[in-house]
């Protein structure tokens, strides 16, 4: 355990000394990479946060939460351009409706898991997701390679110092820190986070103290789903690296969050906005120096290094950086 | 660790058997044909086997084949998730190092390949999937629960990766050619006179065949009750002695070889792969997963039963269902997209333990009837 310590903090402070120096060498080029690289960490965090949530009241890996992401941001595309609504309106009718499917796949879906072995209970979170993904895509074809018409996707930027941000990014950025302070609220001081915790600890004996357990896990579910709208409409409404309004692109996006979220440590909310913004970083700062330095890797090494970076971190601790360790009994 | 339990005997039925009784069913058990019906079954499904390539056109010929083939990496992969209970995502990963070793061994030298014989690359494909399966199998002795899940998913990313940056063997972003040969000494498949598609189905599923009597020939000794035993409790196995780095190990070795050799059979199905996630991702590792979960995970008959319905339902989607009054074109298309993940979410929900589990429900129930109207 002492020994995990010293390698991570021996890595850390390598992977720290790199910045530093590229940082002195070009600072304008080296922040704007940074800056880009929160952004895409934010996303990347608010993924993290919707699998999050339902592995704390759950202790299910969510892999439906990438469904109800796609979901949430065509929905809200749909009202916009086929109902004709406003964005916000479009927003907010996108974040009930996604909330309330939410709810009935935990309710027709995942409630009939309970006590099943937990491979079962993932691979049915991955059914659905794929069903989720046929449907979104032949539904709603249409709106392949749009992008959702937010007020801050105006191409508009702020410049600090001489670093140029995209409002989008900002936007991202703050909405993550948003959430996460939300989230931080609502597990700490409400009396439904505390039953969410007790739920995910232990839910017979949580019921035996008289936490209504089944609306804990709506009310959980129904979280997820509005984190799933936030993060739907901050995907579709950035330009790459983000990935406008497409199935496959907010797939790949959500999926490469789970190395983030296993970076964390999978019960963690303050683990997965690490996890999110390390890797966000990290792939942007590859991407932006991988020409300079590292060209024989190719850039799909982008996409694949989140998860070579969960490997190797699982490999020095195999509950994650902030995970809770696992008890093993015979 | 995660993985299903099978359904215990009634302990009512059991009580009354003595030590002897149940040593020798026990035995019965394992035997490889148990009784006259199973031996009656097996040679109907012999006789369906010479016979049907006959009867099939050639749309259901490639569906036997892809049946076949997701029969074959199902068995591996139910060594692995049904008896080992490693639960993977990984299973497109060790076909595409089968595709592409088969590729790389087996087309000619014009394509930058090897040019060697069928049975030459089957060997190579099995070999690098146990390499591989090996390597994977250290880390996953380490890791639990949803992480193994996680990383499994990872590595598919990993070995798509890698395997499109090696352009020797891969082709890069452009693909590479698959071998055209199924060639065995002067005997060659694809030109029987059933029809290409149909001589495979008799090489697929023979090769099938021979996976299912190596899969059933290790669960049903030592291996195999070591594997259900790290399964159901690895701590405890451990402590009787089952070495987990020796079983777990193996079971990824011998997964993985098995999903390579599948690849191999995989690569005929068409002239030209690439290694990206689109043809080898998490879609297709879901497809094989959804074979044994739906046919019975666990069982070595209900692999191939759940490949077949596996492998048949989008055609017979795309073929009937617009037959059906009221249902449109577009419809036809969105069923057939989702059917397998909606067939693997129905089970899951009321069968988790797919049709060899209904079948073995019907038969205890049967069994329990018996001593009851004796008793009363």
């Amino acid at each position: 355990m002492k020994r995990d310590n010293i390698v991570i903090a021996v890595v850390g402070a390598v992977l720290l000394g790199l910045c530093v120096y590229l940082a002195i060498d070009d600072a304008t080029t080296f922040f704007t990479f940074v800056a880009a690289g929160i952004a895409l960490g934010a996303v990347y965090a608010l993924v993290s946060l919707g699998f999050v949530v339902v592995y704390r009241a759950t202790g299910i890996v969510n892999f439906a939460q990438v469904g109800l992401v796609m979901f949430g941001a065509f929905f809200t595309q749909n009202a916009y351009v086929t109902w004709g609504w406003s964005f916000w309106p479009s927003v907010l009718a996108s974040i009930v409706v996604t909330a309330l499917v939410a709810v009935l796949i935990e309710r027709i879906a995942m409630r009939r898991m309970i006590g099943k072995p937990l491979f079962f209970t993932i691979l049915l979170s991955i059914g659905i997701f794929l069903v989720f993904y046929s449907l979104v895509t032949s539904i709603w074809i249409g709106f392949e390679g749009n992008t959702l018409h937010s007020p801050w996707f105006t191409g508009g930027q702020h410049t600090f110092g001489k670093v140029a941000v995209l409002d989008v990014d900002i936007a991202t950025a703050v909405a993550g820190a948003a959430v996460l302070l939300v989230f931080f609220a609502l597990f700490r001081f409400t009396k439904m986070g505390l039953a969410m915790r007790a739920t995910a600890i232990d839910p017979e004996a949580a019921l035996a103290q008289g936490i209504r357990v089944p609306r804990v896990v709506a009310a959980s579910w129904a979280t997820a789903g509005i984190v799933a709208v936030v993060t739907g409409v901050m995907l579709g409404s950035g330009a790459e690296p983000k990935v406008a309004l497409s199935a496959a692109g907010i797939a790949k996006v959500a999926l490469a969050a789970l190395p983030a979220m296993v970076l964390g440590g999978l019960d963690s909310p303050g683990g997965a906005v690490v996890g999110g913004l390390t890797i966000g970083l990290a792939y942007e700062l590859f991407l932006g120096y991988y020409q300079q330095y590292f060209s024989a890797l190719g850039n799909t090494f982008a996409d694949v290094m989140p998860y070579l970076v969960m490997i190797l971190i699982l490999l020095v601790r195999p509950s994650g950086l902030f995970g809770t360790r696992d008890v093993r009994r015979v | 660790m995660s993985g299903p339990s099978r359904t215990p005997a009634t302990p009512s039925a059991s009580a009354a058997l003595t030590n002897d009784q149940l040593a020798r069913r026990s035995r019965r058990e394992q035997r490889l044909i148990p009784s006259a019906g199973h031996a009656v079954g097996l040679v109907m499904v012999l006789a369906t086997y010479l016979l049907l390539p006959h009867v099939l056109d050639n749309l259901w010929a490639t569906v036997a084949v892809q049946a076949g083939i997701l029969c074959i990496g199902g068995l591996g992969l139910n060594l692995l998730t049904g008896y080992a209970g490693q639960a993977s995502l990984g299973h497109a990963a060790f076909i595409s190092i089968g595709v592409f070793a088969a590729s790389y061994v087996g087309r000619s030298a014009a394509y930058g390949g090897k040019g060697q014989p069928f049975l030459a690359y089957l060997v190579v494909a099995i070999i690098a999937g146990a390499v591989v399966g090996f390597v994977v199998g250290l880390p996953a002795l380490r890791l639990r629960g949803p992480y193994l899940v996680i990383v499994t998913l990872g590595l598919v990313y990993a070995t798509s990766y890698a395997l499109t940056q090696w352009v020797t063997v891969s082709g890069g972003s452009v693909g590479a050619f698959t071998p055209v040969s199924t060639q065995i000494g002067t005997f060659n498949f694809q030109t029987m006179s059933v029809g290409r598609d149909q001589g495979l189905v008799y090489l697929v599923w023979g090769f099938a065949a021979v996976t299912g009597l190596v899969v059933k020939n290790i669960v049903r000794s030592r291996p195999g009750r070591a594997l259900q035993a790290i399964r159901d409790r690895d701590v405890a196995a451990e402590v009787v002695g089952i070495s987990l780095f020796r079983y777990k190990v193996g079971a990824f070795v011998v997964s993985s070889a098995i999903a390579a050799a599948a690849g191999v059979f995989y690569s005929t199905t068409a002239a030209r792969f690439t290694a990206d996630t689109q043809n080898f991702g998490l879609a297709l590792s879901v497809s094989f997963l959804a074979a044994i979960i739906v046919g019975g995970i666990g069982t070595v008959y209900g692999t191939a039963i759940g490949a077949i319905i596996i492998a048949a339902l989008p055609t017979v989607v795309t073929e009937y269902g617009a037959n059906i009054p009221g249902v449109s074109d577009h419809l036809v298309t969105i069923f057939s997209g989702m059917i397998v993940a909606a067939v693997l979410v129905v089970t899951l929900i009321t069968q988790p333990a797919g049709i060899a589990g209904s079948i073995q429900r019907l038969k205890s129930r049967n069994l329990r009837r018996v001593p009851e109207s004796a008793a009363s």
